[in-house]
């Protein structure tokens, strides 16, 4: 593994970049914790964000599942795919529980110096639904406290526990069932919303991008305080194609600049490899080749894929502008 | 830290002239609990108030504070501290206890010692702020063991035999110390404080390292919890356990409060209910909270005047304490029971007058009981108007005959006279 120091002028931010490569990731991260026999459905972009983000996590981490696919992909009782401590919970109740994990692992530090406390996670693993909509007040309250936790949305676009509702975090002309002619709203940007919180973490990660994702949470796990993990990952029953597509469906949305991996750490945001090449326009390939491909978008109009095209250059000029001025006042 | 401080940093016996929302702040400081969680809301704030001074302040080392955005997060924040093997803490009040609602069934499906104390008030709207036992007895069916205060003493003392009946491995549930909005929070009356020493002595040791015995985050012993289970499962037997234990914890109570009474010199009947002048009473009236406070004295008052008069106080509705109750009811031919709280449409009158009457019924016991609402809302409850009550129960006792004003059949007693 590799880290880079890259000093400025400020003293208080730094930017680690950890970067694995696939060789070295090879001999690294073999460990599986989220194991077979899970009911993952074939192709699940969640399990594979799990199973990475424990990659890197390894031991000493304790997770929190609000109401989603999770609580259910994990065995019935019971039986169970986890080898770590895993506690189910109430839909809105991620980063509150998490936070009184953490509350108790520093409690017991103190009680107990010798035990593993001190260098527990606390980490919550939730979906949109549990992120974006119900659960968003009890993560603002913990990312406000910067409570010494990591908070992980696996995106999947829609309520998929229940049947595939749509969720704030669907995007803009998604079929769901409760949208059944396309979403009218777009997508709510909850990275962002975390980036206002200014906390020490914030990253997208996404898993057709899993050494990426592994060092973005290799890094969140040597921050203290709160860090935000936002992973795209697709859902082949929700979104409509076939399960051995998922990866392919996940690099289109990088390649496409729909979805733009990036980290901001104590506040300095960098586009993160992946998504780098496509701040050039020229280099993106056009939404429509990302948005064929699925069920969801089966009756997108001529106008609604404008729209949808337009939201994504504008989001790219959004960021290009921020990233120009953050480098003037750093 | 100044001289005073040092002095609390680890408590002397002493009486102290405290508020009862401060009187509960000393019982957890007391308690040593390690992880408290809180949201303020009239009239519980004075009890976070005060443990923010507390730990703050150093005087509680190693205790986290966590001072979270809203109720629902104060529970489940506590749920995650207690899942992970720590004393827990909280305090609240009628809306803020709603508003957590959904994870009090979590914190007692997952059998988590969890004490929580309720500055009681009634239920809006309107906005109302004063005592009433509707926010507590709401939560009738979540598992959670619930008692009520009427004394600011009772409510420190209550609160310390909490953790030891709720940590039992028998019991595990959580529960609820109720007392009355503002007539108990914020009035100031003496409060012994107990040496520290000794409150350890009473108290169970504070969970080890490995937690709780059934649920645990351990990186050593990684555990699955809460994950789905099909109806043939063990769902229903996991509920049955959940009512078994409440059912065995009476036994405990009754047990701690013995104990505390040993160690600490202060009664609390057999810990589920106490009576007062019951025998040799013709009438009886079942009270709870601060209500039964005055009554005393009305029974006091109207014994003095020749009338055989006498009180049950009930301590614990959860669990309730039916034996106890028949055992009262054979004494008596009439018994009333007063309400501070509602059951809106219930046949059998307020909540607690209900659980009376289902525990007589079939019994073989035929005492009279009337049902009482009184009080709701921090309406005041006058000496005088307590001494009415006894005399209409003494009155159908002469007579046989119900009052004539019942509500389906149920006193309101004390409302206003609307045109
Ligand atoms: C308070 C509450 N409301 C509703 C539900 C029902 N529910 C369970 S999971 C879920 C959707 C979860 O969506 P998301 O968080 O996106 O996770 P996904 O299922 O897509 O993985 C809903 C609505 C619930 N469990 N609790
Ligand atoms: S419905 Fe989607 S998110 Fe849920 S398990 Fe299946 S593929 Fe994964
Ligand atoms: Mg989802």
């Amino acid at each position: 593994m590799i880290y880079f120091m890259v000093l400025s002028g400020m003293e208080n931010w730094r930017l680690n970049k950890i970067m694995t490569s696939l060789k070295e990731a090879m001999n690294e991260a073999c460990d599986e914790h989220f194991l077979p026999g899970n009911s993952c459905c074939a192709g699940c972009g969640l399990e594979l964000a799990l199973r990475w983000a424990m990659k890197a996590l390894g031991d000493n981490t304790a997770l929190v599942a609000p109401a989603s696919c999770l609580n259910v992909v994990v065995g019935l009782w019971p039986k169970t795919a986890p080898d770590f401590p895993f506690v189910n919970m109430a839909f809105a109740a991620g980063a509150a529980a998490a936070t009184g994990f953490d509350a108790a692992f520093k409690a017991k530090a103190h009680r107990f110096p010798q035990g593993p406390w001190k260098d527990m996670t606390a980490m919550t693993f939730a979906g949109d639904g549990g992120t974006t909509d119900i659960g968003i007040q009890g993560l603002s309250g913990a990312a406000e406290r910067n409570t010494d936790m990591i908070y992980v949305c696996y995106d999947n676009e829609a309520y998929m526990n229940t049947g595939i509702q749509r969720s704030s975090s669907t995007p803009h002309g998604a079929k769901t069932t409760t949208t059944p002619f396309g979403k009218q709203q777009y997508k709510k940007d909850l990275p962002r919303i975390m980036e206002a919180h200014d906390i020490p973490y914030v990253a997208t990660c996404s898993i057709s991008e899993p050494l990426d994702l592994y060092d973005k949470f290799k890094k969140a796990k040597e921050i203290k305080g709160c860090r935000y993990i936002h992973i795209l990952a697709p859902c082949p029953p929700g979104w409509g194609y076939s399960s051995e597509n998922s990866i392919e469906i996940a690099r289109l949305a990088i390649k496409t600049g729909s979805w733009i991996l990036y980290e901001v750490e104590n506040g300095v945001k960098t586009i993160s490899k992946p998504s780098k090449r496509y701040m050039d326009p020229e280099k993106r390939i056009p939404l429509t080749d990302y948005i064929s491909k699925q069920k969801r978008f089966s009756s997108v109009s001529e106008k609604t894929l404008i729209e949808l095209q337009n939201q994504v250059d504008k989001n790219w000029k959004k960021l290009a502008s921020e990233l120009k001025c953050q480098e003037e006042y750093l | 830290m100044t001289e005073a401080e040092q002095r609390d940093f680890i408590q002397k016996k002493e009486s102290k002239i405290l508020k009862g929302n401060i009187a509960a702040a000393y019982a957890a400081k007391s308690a040593r609990v390690q992880v408290i969680s809180a949201y303020p809301i009239t009239p519980q704030t004075t009890v976070v108030e005060k443990l923010s001074e507390f730990v703050d302040g150093g005087l509680m080392p190693g205790t986290q504070y966590i001072k979270v955005e809203s109720e629902h997060s104060v529970m489940a924040s506590i749920v995650g501290a207690s899942i992970a093997g720590t004393r827990t803490f909280t305090a609240t009040s009628g809306q803020g206890l709603f508003y957590m609602n959904e994870m009090i069934h979590w914190a007692a499906g997952a059998r988590l010692p969890i004490v929580t104390t309720l500055a009681s008030r009634g239920p809006a709207p309107p906005w109302n702020i004063w005592a009433d036992y509707f926010d507590v007895i709401n939560a009738r069916d979540t598992g959670w063991m619930s008692a009520f205060c009427s004394t600011h003493q009772e409510i420190y003392d209550e609160i310390l035999m909490s953790y030891k009946v709720t940590e039992n491995p028998d019991v595990m549930l959580p529960k609820f110390v109720a007392y009355g909005g503002f007539v108990l929070s914020h009035t100031s009356k003496p409060v012994m404080i107990e040496e520290q020493d000794l409150v350890d002595k009473f108290l169970p040791p504070l969970p080890d390292e490995e937690g709780w015995e059934h649920i645990f985050i351990d990186p050593e012993r990684p555990m699955m919890h809460g994950n789905l289970i099909m109806p043939s499962g063990f769902y229903m037997e996991f509920r049955m356990k959940i009512h078994d234990a409440m059912v065995r914890a009476k036994e405990k109570i009754k047990k701690v409060a013995e104990e505390f009474e040993r160690m600490f010199g202060r009664s609390y009947g057999n810990g589920l209910v106490q009576e007062y002048k019951l025998d040799g009473a013709d009438v009886g009236i079942v009270i709870y909270g601060d209500l039964a406070l005055q009554m005393e004295q009305a029974v006091d008052e109207l014994r003095d005047e020749g009338y055989k008069v006498g009180m049950l106080k009930l301590r614990y509705f959860r669990p309730f304490p039916e034996e106890d109750i028949r055992k009262a009811a054979k004494k008596v031919k009439v018994l009333g029971v007063v309400d501070r709280a509602t059951a809106f449409g219930s046949p059998t009158g307020g909540p607690v007058s209900s659980e009376v009457k289902s525990t007589l019924h079939n019994s073989g016991i035929e005492t009279k009981v009337l049902p009482m609402i009184s009080g709701l809302g921090g309406r005041e409850v006058t000496l005088e108007q307590q001494k009415d009550q006894l005399k209409i129960l003494v009155k159908m006792n002469e007579t046989g005959e119900l009052p004539d004003d019942l509500l389906y059949g149920t006193l309101w007693h004390g409302k206003l006279e609307v045109e």
